[in-house]
């Protein structure tokens, strides 16, 4: 069964001057880990929070599993919010936060309790029932909060770049944790997020936000490879935007392309015969980053134009990067990979 | 520059004199609580002492000379005396009374200014709020004595409802210390108010409660510290009035009048009366620290 979770229509939104949201139109299907992506003041947070009816869109319509909700309060709605800055009730315990929207369920004190060990079991967090959200860490801070939204079983969850407050390491374990609680429990996930390398792991497809409009709607694959705008591209991991007489020049034909760095390769020698599916051009090294794992090589071409070129650190080491600055290399790539935005 | 050189001498002091200070926490610290220290414990609690070893004397009844005798008498009388009992209870009935009012007013008052009203006005209605705290206590007081007169404003406004208004008394003392002591309840539920994220309040709605239930489960039990904070100034500034009970309280008498109709005559005895608030006050704050409300003074 492959329905639509959420149907967003022609959605407008505007504080005072500014359009939050300028025109969105969204198909999120069932049980799909959706998420928005985009840079802060895009619109992403406000298109969740008219999902969750915190507020009210100027035009345009919003459906939850085909029926509309567009002017219905947050409690009318079936879809809970894990929010960004957690909003854990301070005054309560851990249990009594999970079961809080059982309670005003009116679901029994009995099956209550159960059903917020279980949540709170499923969220790895067995035994911390009775503290209080002071005295958790910002990590368990955060997987209360996705207990709590999690134990009504709401339709649709929304996540408000919950990860956000957490370090690097926490973070990457938790997108690990929240993508295999998403499939555990078959519920259709909207995360926030403007970490372009989070959307990319976790997501099933992602519409990525620029000023108030979508962008692009798609797999992390499609987003990545083949980004419509040039928008897109840049945001969305690095990239070597060519237009006009420069994209003329290496693609041997007129528009905007893009190369994605780690499609170039970096040749020291004139090794390699060329073949007609590569292109090949010689520059000069300008500048070399060292990244530990990779180094990315920013190449002055002979013709004009600089292109970002990135290589595993395969066998070279630090010592041998410092070397490549100043000297002359060719760059090769597989023609398929300049990749035409359309225009 | 030439100029430079007397003021750099200057500079040269002071900033030896701020290293001094910097390296040595003590001395700063010294310097800094002296005063206040003294003030606190020579003055305060020294006059708090002279009043509960002077409540412990007697007087002579005859030259209404004090006896430096140490006996309980005073406190004994004070309890066994359906009088004083009657005023005792009636002044902590009057104060709990005042702060109950003051709760219930100043909690409508404070959710508009610190969630309903326009965030740019909140600052200027806290200060509206606070206002009547530069007017003198005194005119204030009169002002409630003219409302409340016979044919002032609570009687003709009450009249088209076949009412009249409470007249001098009781009634009329609650009322007047309400009004004083209200903005001493509306700040403290405004600031807590006022820092309860917003993010709480839609969880709540998010989770499935309407207002009301939001109400009563999440703003309500983390604003009742502050409730309790500030009901710490309105019981204790009203059980200590002796001065509005003498305008608008007709023939009523609180612990404050009793004190003062004794200092005259009888020294120990208003002294063993000025200790029963003091006392009061002290149980009060014991129970109101249970709610964790003194953390947030």
């Amino acid at each position: 069964m492959e329905g639509i979770a959420i149907r967003l229509q022609g959605l407008r939104k505007s504080f005072g001057e500014t359009d939050a949201v300028a025109g969105v139109d969204l198909e999120i299907r069932d049980g799909e880990f959706f998420s928005m992506l985009g840079p802060s003041g895009s619109g992403k947070t406000t298109v969740l929070r008219l999902v969750a009816g915190f507020e009210t869109p100027d035009r345009g319509r919003i459906e939850l599993a085909g029926q509309e909700v567009t002017g219905l309060a947050p409690f009318e709605r079936d879809v809970h919010t894990v929010f960004q800055d957690y909003a854990l009730f301070p005054h309560m315990t851990v249990e009594q936060n999970v079961a809080y929207g059982l309670r005003i369920r009116k679901v029994p004190k009995a099956e209550r309790l159960v059903r917020a060990r279980k949540a709170l079991a499923e969220v790895r967090l067995e035994g911390y029932g009775q503290r209080r959200p002071a005295r958790l860490s910002g990590g368990q801070r955060q997987r209360v909060a996705l207990a709590r939204a999690l134990v009504g079983r709401p339709r649709v969850l929304l996540l408000d770049e919950p990860l956000g407050a957490l370090d690097l390491k926490l973070r990457e374990q938790m997108q690990v944790e929240l993508k295999a609680i998403q499939r555990e429990v078959g519920i259709t996930f909207v995360f926030v997020t403007h970490d372009q390398e989070e959307a990319l792991t976790m997501s099933d497809r992602i519409a990525v936000f620029e000023r108030g409009r979508i962008a692009q709607v798609g797999t992390p694959a499609e987003i990545y490879e083949r980004p419509a705008t040039p928008f897109v591209a840049s945001f969305v991991g690095t990239s070597n935007l060519l237009d006009g007489e420069a994209a003329h020049r290496l693609t041997g034909s007129p528009g905007t392309y893009n190369i994605r760095p780690e499609k170039i390769r970096v040749l020291k020698d004139s090794a390699g015969a060329d073949e007609p599916e590569h292109a090949t051009v010689a520059g000069t090294v300008a500048e070399i980053v060292y990244l530990g794992d990779a180094t990315r090589f920013l190449v002055d071409l002979d013709g004009g134009g600089r292109l970002t070129a990135l290589q595993q650190n395969l066998e070279t080491s630090s010592a041998d990067v410092a070397a490549y600055r100043g000297t002359r290399v060719r760059l090769r790539w597989h023609r398929r990979h300049a990749v035409r935005l359309p225009s | 520059m030439t100029t430079d050189v007397p003021s750099a001498a200057g500079r040269g002091t002071v900033r030896r004199l701020a290293g001094t200070l910097h390296r040595r926490p003590r001395l700063r610290l010294t310097l800094l609580l002296t005063a206040p220290l003294l003030w606190l414990a020579v003055l305060y609690l020294g006059s708090l002492a002279v009043l509960f070893v002077s409540a412990f004397w007697t007087t002579n009844s005859f030259t209404s000379q004090v006896v430096k005798v140490w006996s309980t008498d005073n406190f004994h009388e004070l309890f066994t005396t359906p009088v004083f009992r009657q005023v005792i209870l009636r002044s902590v009935g009057v104060a709990l009374a005042v702060t109950v009012l003051c709760a219930v007013i100043a909690f409508p008052v404070a959710f508009y200014t610190a969630r309903v009203a326009r965030p740019g006005w909140r600052p200027l209605l806290v200060v509206a709020v606070l206002t009547p705290l530069w007017a003198s206590y005194l005119v204030k007081v009169y002002a409630w004595r003219l409302i409340l007169s016979q044919g002032g404003l609570a009687d003709w406004m009450l009249a088209p409802f076949g009412l009249s208004g409470p007249g001098y008394g009781l009634p009329a003392t609650v009322l007047t210390l309400t009004y004083l002591w209200l903005p001493y309840m509306i700040l403290p539920i405004h600031t807590a108010l006022e820092q309860l994220p917003a993010s709480l309040l839609d969880a709540s709605a998010d989770l499935g409660a309407r207002a009301g239930r939001t109400f009563r489960s999440v703003v309500l039990p983390m604003v009742l510290p502050s409730v309790a904070a500030g009901s710490v100034f309105t019981f204790s500034l009203s059980l200590g009035d002796y001065i509005t009970v003498q305008i608008v309280g007709g023939k009523t008498q609180l612990i404050g009048n009793l004190v003062y109709s004794n200092i005259e005559l009888n020294l120990p005895m208003a002294a063993a009366l000025g200790t029963v608030p003091v006392a009061v006050i002290v149980l009060y704050l014991l129970a109101i620290r249970r709610t964790g409300a003194l953390n947030s003074l």
